[in-house]
């Protein structure tokens, strides 16, 4: 998913220092960052960390306390949201009910001075984009969860905002739809060029489409970054205990110089890179490793890297995978890997010892 | 039917409620001025002498115009106080809202009482006007209540939806708050216009004399002579009654279907 195109182009959206309060509540704690022109950009992090209240100083919806918001270029102060270029997808859809889906989507053009002809034009082409063709005469109340989303984005597009701006839009649709959706805000955001700036407390989510993510805890953002390496290099323990899983095993720093030495609890002593390593040395020293990192030798199968001896603890089968909790030898508790049910493969039973085969590399060291 | 006595609790209850109204239609029609069984003969005297009596029709147009207009100005007062309580945090807001609703359980005999008061030691002269203020003040809290309840199930992101696609404050309210809360505001208007039209003890105090009907009514109710044709007359309010109750469902059952919201109850 990332796109490595992104870094060149120029900044869209840019905080400096923003700080909100709501009365002694301090909901957004000095927010500085960059949201780069044509961006799919995901705010993302639990609820109550600020991310909604970031996007609505976006939107003109808050004010803010202190600091500066840009839009291409523009300082916001003091403009008002219905002035704003950035255009809404509202958690609840917020499709007017007494509307039809046709007046819904051209809403906005109601103060556009193009003629009747040119605005219906906009709005069969908006509802064509979003996949809602021939909807247009029908009731807004009479559409699933998922056509409503369809109309808000439809509505929300029409104006060719500078930025769109999704609060959690995908949170009220079930599984399927929401995988399916997911898939169609990419493709549309790709089609339309404009910057996406996504809300979302769902971390698989903001991996799969996001370019980049602003991973935020308690009204600051922990850590910003393209997906991949939010995964595979979280910044702190509790990025990545938020993003997918992460093992911990307590370790010792022997010694550093460029290089770390560390010894780990059930892995030994390993070397890790200055670029595996996070933290301000003020915290407890740990390693972090994803649980598919991991890999069960099976006989005749030999380890590329590093081997270690484990015993199975528990199993979980999933159809498609396997989870095992792992006991390394010389831990004292285990560790969580997943195996691909590959065609062939035995699932082992609890109590099985078992060879693992895991990298050096695929370690973090937080400390 | 498992609790037969609370089944007969109920058909007593109801026939206690509205057999006496069953009643003004039989007697506004039965060829007699003596109110009692068994029925002489059908008659549509009374309806006639209902018509022709010009200070019964006196009575009606005043009463008419000050059920409306009390029925105008508690909406739109309602509507005011509803949208600030429900939209905006200020200072004061309970205790504010509280007051303003307090005279739906005050009796109306002390507002009558003291409005009386005030009027005349500030030296205005008793006027329909005089009965509208007192009215307004009965209805408002009413109205108040029922718009509340209309604008609380207004999720709050369509408006913000309507700013965001460029409309000002003002239009945001025309297009999308106003067409969503109509049906409360027919709702309120009919309760308030209903409420003012019965309402006897501060159209007694504050009238001037000129006929209102509800006074009008109980002042003839004194002379056996009259009694038929207020039978009549009651008839032709039951009917209007009914009328306005159709007239109210309709428009509410046409807001729910048209937003698409959930029938939760409702008259008929």
């Amino acid at each position: 998913m990332t796109n490595t195109a992104t870094t060149d182009r120029p900044d869209m959206i840019e905080f400096r220092d923003v700080h909100k309060y709501y009365g002694d509540y301090h909901a957004l704690r000095g927010i500085t960052a960059t949201i780069k022109a044509g961006e799919f950009f995901s705010l993302l992090g639990p609820s109550g960390c600020g991310k909604t209240t970031l996007l609505r100083t976006i939107a003109g919806f808050e004010s803010i306390s202190s600091g500066v918001v840009l839009i291409d270029g523009k300082n916001m102060e003091g403009v008002a949201a219905n002035v704003r270029p950035t255009n809404m997808v509202f958690q609840s859809y917020a499709i007017f009910p007494h509307l039809s889906v046709e007046e819904n989507v051209g809403f906005g053009l109601r103060r556009d001075p193009m003629s009747k002809a040119d605005k219906a034009k906009a709005v069969a082409e908006a509802l064509e984009m979003v996949g809602l063709k021939g909807y247009g005469k029908r009731a807004a109340h009479a559409l699933s969860g998922g056509q409503r989303q369809r109309v808000a984005l439809a509505r929300a597009l029409i104006l060719k905002p500078k930025v769109l701006l999704l609060d959690e839009p995908l949170s009220a649709l079930d599984k399927k739809m929401r995988e399916q959706m997911q898939v169609e805000l990419i493709r549309l955001q790709r089609q339309v060029g404009i910057t996406f700036i996504l809300v979302t407390h769902d971390q698989e989510e903001a991996l799969v489409m996001s370019d980049r993510i602003a991973v935020m805890f308690e009204g600051q953002i922990a850590q910003l970054a393209d997906p991949e390496t939010l995964y595979r290099r979280p910044n702190s323990r509790k990025v990545a205990d938020f993003i997918g899983t992460m093992n911990f095993m307590p370790a010792k720093i022997l010694s550093e110089n460029g290089k770390v030495e560390v010894e780990a609890m059930g892995f030994g002593r390993v070397e890790l890179d200055a670029s595996q390593v996070m933290g301000s040395g003020s915290g407890e020293v740990s390693v972090g490793l994803r649980p598919e990192t991991l890999t069960i030798l099976f006989e005749g199968q030999t380890a590329t890297d590093r081997e270690s001896m484990a015993t199975v603890e528990e199993v979980v089968y999933y159809g498609d995978m396997t989870y095992y909790d792992l006991r390394l030898d010389g831990a004292d508790h285990p560790v969580r890997i997943s195996m691909r049910n590959v065609f062939g493969r035995p699932v082992l039973d609890i109590g099985a010892r078992t060879r693992v085969a895991w990298s050096p590399g695929a370690l973090v060291l937080f400390r | 039917m498992k609790f037969p006595i609370l089944r007969s609790y109920a058909i007593i209850y109801l026939l206690f409620l509205y057999a006496p109204i069953i009643l003004l239609p039989i007697f506004a029609f039965n060829d007699s001025k003596i109110v009692a069984f068994p029925l002489s003969g059908f008659t549509t005297e009374w309806f006639g002498q209902m018509w022709a009596d010009s200070q019964l029709r006196i009575a009606a147009k005043n009463s008419l115009t000050i059920a409306v207009v009390t029925a105008t100005l508690s909406t739109i007062l309602g509507i005011f106080a509803a949208r600030a309580s429900v939209r905006y945090d200020w200072k004061g807001k309970g205790p504010i809202i509280g007051l303003i609703t307090l005279p739906l359980v005050l009796p109306e005999m002390i507002v009558a009482m003291a409005l009386l008061t005030v009027l005349l030691s500030m030296g205005i002269s008793l006027s329909i006007w005089t009965i509208i203020l007192g009215h307004v003040l009965v209805c408002t809290p009413f109205a108040v209540v029922i718009l509340t309840a209309a604008f609380q199930s207004l999720d709050r992101s369509l408006e913000e939806a309507a700013y965001d696609l460029g409309e000002s404050a003002a239009s945001t309210f025309r297009l999308i708050i106003l067409p969503l809360v109509m049906p409360g505001i027919l709702s309120s208007f009919l309760i308030c216009f209903t409420i003012s039209i019965d309402e006897f003890i501060i159209a007694n105090f504050l009238g001037s004399g000129q006929p209102i009907l509800s006074v009008y009514i109980f002042g003839n109710f004194r002379f056996p002579a009259r009694v038929p044709s207020m039978m009549a007359l009651g008839t032709v309010l039951v009917l209007l009654s009914i009328t306005l109750l159709i007239i109210a469902e309709y428009f509410r059952r046409r807001g729910i279907a048209k937003t698409g919201g959930k029938d939760t109850g409702g008259f008929l």
